[in-house]
Formats: C-alpha cells, sequence, structure tokens
C-alpha cells in the first residue's frame, strides 16, 4: 500500500500573528513568559479590541475554548485563557486575561465571538468571574442556592478529605469509613447567607414569566383587525423527558404552536468533573474521562492523553507512543466514531418518532463493535484503554473467553479475522442498510429538510464543532486543521455538507462513517506490519509531569473535544493537575440550540437537539 | 414516486424480520445448544433478532473483561494454602481513582513492626469504578479484576464493603478466567509462584518451571522452599494454632529471627474493627 501526501492546510505559524498583535496594541499586549506557557497575556482594558481585531484583521474567527485559572497560592490571581483558531486550519492563537481573585472582573468577549456565552458563564458559575456586558450572565451548572464559587483553589467540597489523592487514610491504616459516616447526609450542605430555602423563587427565570400576562380576560382575546389576539406560553420542556436524551431542560417560549425564543438549562448531571480533576493525579484522571461522554470513551482518552503529553514532550524523559501504539489509537478512536453516529442517527429517528425499530438495527451493529471494545480493553463503554505514551495493552491474540461459573458458553475468535470481517464487511453493510433504510424515506424528508438550519457563518460565530458545523458548509476538522496522531499519512475526506438542516446532519454522519471505514482499512495493513512492537505507556503509577499548560484537542464523534491542562506548583513536576478543563463539544454545541429552533414547531426542537447529539455527562461533567 | 422511499425503507424492515426465522429454520432448534451456533449468533455472521435471554443465557464474557477486583492467594503451595500473595505495599490504594481500597497494613505482634501482610483489606464496591488500575499496577500481580457481575444484594451499607474474607480467590481462580493472561503474567515473572518466592528460589539456586499451559494447574508436591517454612512457634505467639509464616519471602529474614508470625487472625480483626467503631 502506498501512502501518499496530503497537502495539509498551510500551517499559518501564531509567531507572525502575535507580532502584529504586538504592533498593533503597544503595550497591551505581552508575550506569556512563565516557564512552558505559550502565547500572549492581553490587557483586561484592551481585550474586546484585540480580539476583534484577531477576528477581523487576522483570521482567528473560530473561539474554541475559553477557560478560567485560579492561580490562588502561586500569585493573586485568576486568568481566563482563550484558544482561537483559524477555520481554515493552523495553530491556536492563544491569549490571556489576568484579573486579581478579590474582584474578578473581566469584560465579555460575547460581542466578538457569541461562542463564548456559554464558556463565560460556566468560568462565572465555577469562578465568581464576573463579565461586563454578558447579556445573560447568570449561574449555568449549578443552581443559585450554590454557596460559593467550586472551582476556586480555596474552596473545599462536602466530604473534603484532602487536597490530592491518595488520601493519606487508605493506606498503612485503612480501617474502612463511608463517607456518610463522616459527613452526615443533610449536614453537608450549605447556602449562601441570605439565601432562603423556604421562600425559594428562581429569580433567575422570573423575567420569562413577567410578561406573560398572566390573568388574561379571556374577552380581551377576541379578534381585533381580523386577527385572534393570542397569549404567549412557556413551556418547560424536560428535564425528565425521553426526547432530551438525559436530564436537560428546555425553556420554551411558544406563540401558538410556534417557537418565539429557546433557553437550554443544563447542570440536572454535573459533578464537578474539573474539581475531582484537580484532585486527581494524572493517572486517575485516564477512567474518569470515559465518563464525559460515555459513548466514545476512546475518544476521551486520546484527548487527554494527548494533552498529557504535549507536557511530557517538554521534559527529558519521556518516549513517544510508538507507531503500532498509534495505530491502535487511531484504530480504535474511528471504530468510536462509527459506534457513536450508528447511536446517534437511532436516537435521532427515536426523536422523530420511528420509535426503536432503527434504533435497535443500529445498536445491533454497534454491539459487535463493543464485543471487540471488550475483549481488548475489558470494558464495553468505560474503556480506560489508552496511558501515557501508550495503551493499556496490545490488541489481544484471540477474542477468547472461558467457560467458569459465569459463562455457560464461550467463544473463540481471531482477533485479526474479527477486525477485518468487521471492517471490511459488516461495517459497510450495514452503513448501507441504514442508508437504503432511511435516506429515502419521505417521512423522514418532509420532517427534517429545511428544519433547524444552521447558516455557516453562524455556526463559527457560536463555536459548533464537529457534524453540526461541518454539516453547514464548513469543512473543519481538527484530524486536518491541526492534525495529531497518524492522520497525516491516512487518506480521508472531510465530510461536508451544506444545507445546515437536520437532513443533512444525519448524511452527514453516514458520510462520517463511510470516511471511518475508509481509515480503518488502511489501519489494517499496518496492524499487520508492526506486529510485536511495543505498546506499553509509562509504567510510574504517579508520574510527574513537567510543569507548563498545553491544550490536546481530537475530533471526537461529537466535535472538537479540547483539554487543557495545567501543570504547576511543584519544582519537581506535580503529581496533580493545577488545572484540568474539558471543552466539551456536547455544550458548547447546545449555544446554537436557541436559534436554530427559532419559527419552528414544538415537535421540531426535538428532532432538533436530536441532530446536535448531545451527551448529559458530558454537557453537564 | 412519492411512498417508494418508506417501502424501500419497509423491505428492510422485512429483511431484518425474516431472518430472525431463517436462523430458527437454518439451525433447527440447535440454535442454543451447539457451541459452533453460539458463536455465530455472537459473532460477527448473526442476523436478524440478537436478543440474548439473560438470565437463561448469557454474554460471553472475555478474558479481559474487568469488573470488581479480587485478592489472589496461593494454592499451589500446599504448605501455604490460602495465604495472601498481597504486601501490603499500597500502590492500589494509591492509584485507586475514587479511592475505594482501605489497606491496614500488617504489623508484627512482637517487635511491632510492619510485616508485608495485609492485616485488612476493604474494598468498598460502591465506590469501585471498575477501572482495572489495581491489577494493572500492581507489582505482585496479587489484585485482579473478577468477571462477575451479579452481586445486586438488599442492603447496601455494610453488603457493599467487601473485607479480605470475601475479596480472597485462589489463584486457580485466575487462572480458570484468564488462562492467556495469567500465562503471560506468569512468563513475565518467570514462574507460576508469587515473585518473592521466586527471588527466594533463584536465592536458593533452585529454577523455577517455565509457565507453559501444561504445567499451569500443577500443584506442588512439597513446599517450594522449605527453608520458607518457618520452624514451630515458640508458645508465645500462638497458643496451639499450627503457626505458618506471613509471607514467605520479603518476611523470611524477619520470621526466622522471631520465629514467625501468627497466622491472620479474622476474629481477632473483627473483634478490632468493632471495637474501632465504639470509639
Amino acid at each position: 500500500m502506498t501512502v501518499t501526501e496530503i497537502p495539509l492546510v498551510e500551517a499559518t505559524t501564531s509567531e507572525t500573528a502575535i507580532s502584529r498583535l504586538k504592533e498593533r496594541f503597544p503595550g497591551a499586549v505581552q508575550d506569556d513568559s512563565r516557564h512552558g506557557y505559550s502565547g500572549v497575556v492581553v490587557d483586561k482594558s484592551k481585550l474586546v479590541e484585540v480580539a476583534t481585531y484577531m477576528r477581523d484583521s487576522l483570521g482567528y474567527d473560530y473561539l474554541s475554548s475559553a477557560t478560567a485559572v485560579d492561580y490562588h497560592g502561586i500569585a493573586d490571581s485568576m486568568e481566563m485563557v482563550y484558544h482561537a483558531y483559524r477555520t481554515a486550519g493552523g495553530p491556536a492563537l492563544v491569549f490571556k486575561a489576568q484579573t486579581d481573585r478579590a474582584k474578578a472582573e473581566l469584560p465579555s468577549l460575547t460581542d466578538v465571538w457569541p461562542g463564548a456565552d456559554f464558556q463565560e458563564r460556566e468560568a462565572y458559575d465555577l469562578y465568581g468571574i464576573q463579565f461586563a456586558g454578558h447579556p445573560n450572565l447568570k449561574r449555568i451548572l449549578l443552581w443559585e442556592g450554590f454557596n460559593g464559587y467550586p472551582m476556586r483553589k480555596d474552596w473545599r467540597e462536602a466530604y473534603y478529605e484532602e487536597e490530592h489523592k491518595p488520601f493519606e487514610s487508605r493506606w498503612p491504616a485503612g480501617w474502612v469509613r463511608r463517607a456518610e459516616e463522616l459527613n452526615v447526609y443533610g449536614k453537608n450542605v450549605h447556602y449562601p447567607a441570605d439565601f432562603d430555602l423556604a421562600k425559594l423563587t428562581d429569580k433567575s427565570e422570573e423575567s420569562l414569566y413577567s410578561d406573560l400576562g398572566l390573568g388574561v380576560n379571556v374577552q380581551d382575546l377576541s379578534a381585533e383587525n381580523g386577527h385572534l389576539k393570542t397569549d404567549k406560553l412557556v413551556v418547560n420542556m424536560g428535564p425528565h423527558h425521553p426526547s432530551t436524551h438525559g436530564v436537560f431542560r428546555m425553556i420554551v417560549t411558544l406563540d401558538g404552536e410556534t417557537i418565539e425564543s429557546l433557553e437550554p438549562v443544563m447542570g440536572y448531571l454535573h459533578r464537578n468533573h474539573e474539581k475531582i480533576g484537580e484532585r486527581n493525579s494524572w493517572n486517575h484522571n485516564m477512567p474518569f474521562t470515559d465518563r464525559l461522554d460515555y459513548l466514545s470513551s476512546m475518544g476521551n482518552n486520546h484527548g487527554y492523553a494527548l494533552a498529557v503529553e504535549q507536557l511530557f514532550a517538554t521534559g527529558n524523559k519521556w518516549n513517544p507512543p510508538s507507531y503500532r501504539a498509534e495505530c491502535i489509537r487511531v484504530l480504535m478512536v474511528e471504530l468510536t466514531r462509527i459506534v457513536n453516529h450508528y447511536w446517534a442517527i437511532g436516537f435521532l429517528l427515536n426523536d422523530l418518532g420511528a420509535f426503536f425499530t432503527p434504533a435497535l438495527y443500529a445498536i445491533a451493529e454497534r454491539e459487535k463493535i463493543l464485543d471487540f471494545f471488550e475483549a481488548t480493553a475489558g470494558a464495553r463503554m468505560m474503556c480506560n484503554y489508552m496511558r501515557f505514551g501508550g495503551l493499556y495493552k496490545d490488541l489481544p491474540e484471540r477474542m477468547h473467553s472461558v467457560a467458569n461459573l459465569i459463562n455457560d458458553k464461550v467463544r473463540d475468535f481471531d482477533t485479526m479475522d474479527y477486525l477485518s470481517e468487521l471492517i471490511n464487511e459488516r461495517i459497510p453493510r450495514s452503513i448501507d442498510e441504514l442508508d437504503e433504510f432511511l435516506t429515502a424515506s419521505e417521512i423522514i424528508k418532509s420532517r427534517t429538510v429545511g428544519v433547524g438550519y444552521l447558516p455557516p457563518e453562524m455556526a463559527i460565530a457560536y463555536s459548533a464543532a464537529g457534524p453540526l458545523l461541518r454539516a453547514s458548509g464548513v469543512p473543519y476538522d481538527v484530524r486536518r486543521a491541526d492534525p495529531y496522531s497518524i492522520y497525516p499519512e491516512l487518506e480521508f475526506d472531510v465530510a461536508v455538507r451544506y444545507n445546515g438542516d437536520i437532513y443533512d446532519r444525519y448524511l452527514i454522519r453516514l458520510d462520517e462513517m463511510r470516511e471511518s471505514v475508509r481509515i480503518l482499512k488502511q489501519i489494517l495493513p499496518r496492524l499487520e506490519k508492526t506486529k510485536g512492537e511495543p505498546v506499553a505507556g509509562i509504567s510510574q503509577y504517579m508520574p510527574r509531569v513537567p510543569m507548563g499548560e498545553s491544550y490536546g484537542r481530537v475530533e471526537n464523534p461529537k466535535g472538537e473535544l479540547g483539554y487543557y491542562v495545567v501543570s504547576a506548583g511543584d519544582e519537581k513536576g506535580p503529581q496533580n493537575p493545577w488545572r484540568y478543563h474539558v471543552r466539551a463539544p456536547s455544550f458548547i454545541n447546545l449555544t446554537a440550540l436557541g436559534p436554530m429552533c427559532v419559527g419552528h414547531k414544538v415537535a421540531d426542537v426535538v428532532a432538533i437537539l436530536g441532530s446536535i447529539d448531545i451527551v448529559l455527562g458530558e454537557t453537564d461533567r | 414516486m412519492f411512498g417508494q422511499g418508506i417501502v424501500k425503507g419497509l423491505w428492510v424492515t422485512f429483511k431484518h424480520f425474516f431472518n430472525t426465522y431463517a436462523d430458527d429454520i437454518k439451525y433447527a432448534g440447535r440454535k442454543y445448544l451447539r457451541q459452533e451456533n453460539f458463536e455465530v449468533r455472537q459473532g460477527l455472521r448473526s442476523q436478524g433478532a440478537f436478543t440474548v435471554q439473560y438470565p437463561d443465557e448469557k454474554l460471553a464474557v472475555p478474558e479481559r473483561f474487568r469488573f470488581t477486583p479480587f485478592l489472589v492467594t496461593e494454592d499451589t503451595d500446599p504448605a501455604r494454602v490460602g495465604e495472601d500473595w498481597c504486601t501490603s505495599c499500597g500502590i492500589c490504594a494509591k492509584v485507586c481513582p475514587p479511592q475505594c481500597i482501605w489497606i491496614v497494613r500488617g504489623t508484627d505482634p512482637n517487635t511491632g513492626r510492619p510485616v508485608p501482610q495485609p492485616e485488612a483489606f476493604f474494598i468498598d464496591i460502591d465506590i469501585c469504578m471498575n477501572c482495572g488500575f489495581c491489577a494493572e499496577f500492581c507489582p505482585f500481580d496479587a489484585i485482579k479484576m473478577d468477571h462477575n457481575y451479579e452481586m445486586a444484594s438488599y442492603d447496601r451499607t455494610m453488603h457493599h464493603i467487601h473485607d479480605k474474607d470475601r475479596l480472597s480467590k485462589p489463584l486457580s481462580y485466575w487462572k480458570s478466567i484468564a488462562p492467556t493472561t495469567a500465562l503471560e503474567e506468569a512468563n513475565a515473572r518467570g514462574g507460576w509462584e508469587h515473585p518473592d518466592v521466586l527471588k527466594a528460589m533463584k536465592k536458593a539456586g533452585k529454577a523455577a518451571d517455565k509457565p507453559t499451559k501444561d504445567n499451569m494447574w500443577n500443584v506442588l508436591s512439597a513446599p517450594a522452599n522449605p527453608a520458607l517454612v518457618a520452624p514451630a512457634a515458640p508458645a508465645t505467639a500462638a497458643e496451639s494454632k499450627p503457626v505458618t509464616p506471613a509471607v514467605p519471602a520479603a518476611a523470611a529474614p524477619a520470621a526466622s529471627a522471631e520465629g514467625g508470625k501468627a497466622k491472620f487472625d479474622k476474629q481477632a480483626m473483627l473483634a478490632k474493627i468493632r471495637e474501632k467503631k465504639a470509639k
């Protein structure tokens, strides 16, 4: 097999952009000179101007990630870290704005990049940074009776034990205690000082209900100018509703049956994944990433491994993953993409009313891939397969099970035979079958064509990612735009569709599955060729990671998944991340949900949400 | 023609429906009986309905499947049957992401010095996230991931904290659920025995058998290393119980000097726990 050179998007260095920024804003833009850090620090008074210039004159039109870091104990400051990209491709322009902890305030960038909306609200919610000029600054993941800002370094959770794991109490004198015994349920909640639980009304939603004209006189609704005067109605869809794919609420304001506005409400599954991540050691976080987008845990593992490996690479003792390890990673990640899209298509059809027939056909195929994951990684969904610098284990020789107490019957397949039959026959056949089953159906077309339109410029502005962005005609795929792993040498096309409606989002998932099969077919001979190469990652159970920051991002099935990690606070190399942030595609893609739904009917909301394909484990973190 | 797409789709549904029964006819009732047919149904060539009739029938779990951890105990060496492979080094407790492992390191009752054997070992199974790190990073192959996923119970407070008694399973159990992995691990150790035993054997100039599939189930007829079996304990250490050494090799110098440690006494441990709880 010949490996063809794929011309990549011209790698425009961010250095040129930075020097132009410094020229344009002398004094306000400075290099981030801390060891292991990159990008620039922008004076907060000039932040909006600098960002506008970046977007309009330098072409950084896509804000990937905006997140806060609390440097309590190192410096008395907090900072917002922004990663902006060009949709034409190339590396990030990282810029930061600092503010002091006592009075944390920064200008909002929602006017420049509307995609910053949810991310700034998250930073406000978890860090207490006030964003001047934000149109809707209120808590997003937590509720308003929550005391304090949990991601600040000096905040402690109800079952607080120690700053970092491993906890002293576990060994060598580990007499077991249940957390509830130490901190009894009911006594472990603290409310803000002026908060009265008994009189709780959600102030943040008052405005929604205020202009509803409660107590309407029916006489007033009589015909006027030939039109019936109608009243607005607020409907809470969810949080407990099968169409929301989890616990997720949408506040829909209706005029008749037409949607006037829609506001997503999330956080019902919030567990402060990032705080847990900062208590954890570097290794501990790997299985936790499985639980983000639990349908594609291999992809989550990959992103985190990439982020930490970037830090390792700055140190001296570091062996990058072997070629075989990279091949297996790509194999797993592409299989995950297929798994995820089976699921997404199946459940999109569920949302459209084709109750469970397409979903179960898709799940039947997905099952075959999960069997492979189970035989290789040990679990079907919570794979926990990747390690820093490698993998948990090589592919097994045979997918073998033994008769014992649990299995009454067994099976035994040769792994490579299974894989090649799966990739060359079973998956392509089932994709074609799905295509035949659904694509031409008139019912599906009438429900989806032209519904939930998202124009490309809006998709970019809202930081939409993945199939949502590409179905709107923006061919932006991290695997091509900012390549990682062995993707540069693999031959595949970035799937793109141009109509930006639900139908195209369905079609693009089929396209992507076919592209994934194409990649997998190229991986198989590479696996044969590299048989026997070691794949193990680092062997330390509590590794020390060189200081610095890094942003590892991968093209996950749901969109761009990024991990921003900071290693700080220990000269020898910290054993725990100082900051561990997840740029969750499901979360940020929801920014575009409201605008997409306006003007449609209630039944369409369900379909539009299904076409974004969210997983609440990742949205709420 | 309008409606053609729907008809085409329904044809696919019909094929799925038909295939379910086609399999029934093809295997003529033997569908659930013969091993080959089972592999077909749980493999890539299955068609139609794919339902597994749990609990009458279960999915075959592969060797690497991991559920909750268990502790490996010795059962090849007749002199030390039932003893832990665990040396209570604490690596599993430290590497456990949700911190569900609690270990009490054993101490010598005479000197108060730590001995490489756990006095108590708990896993809060509600907290365990089945990641397998404990088994992966254990340098003694003393903790492994079990396949048993049927663990429902009626009480979540005490039943879900598994103590050492409940966690312990013999090495032969591990060999039975994951023979390939067990063989790989034994090859990495250099023999089927505990790493410390192997070390002691090497010191004594006695080579261990190279692990193969054939000698996997061999039980030693004599103690692996007679030098490691401690002499009869002084009467003060334990009243009338037969005394065996705590853990063979690492403890060997201490054991020979002090006459060995009393066998792990579960009742005493439970009494200790109760006493601690009462405080």
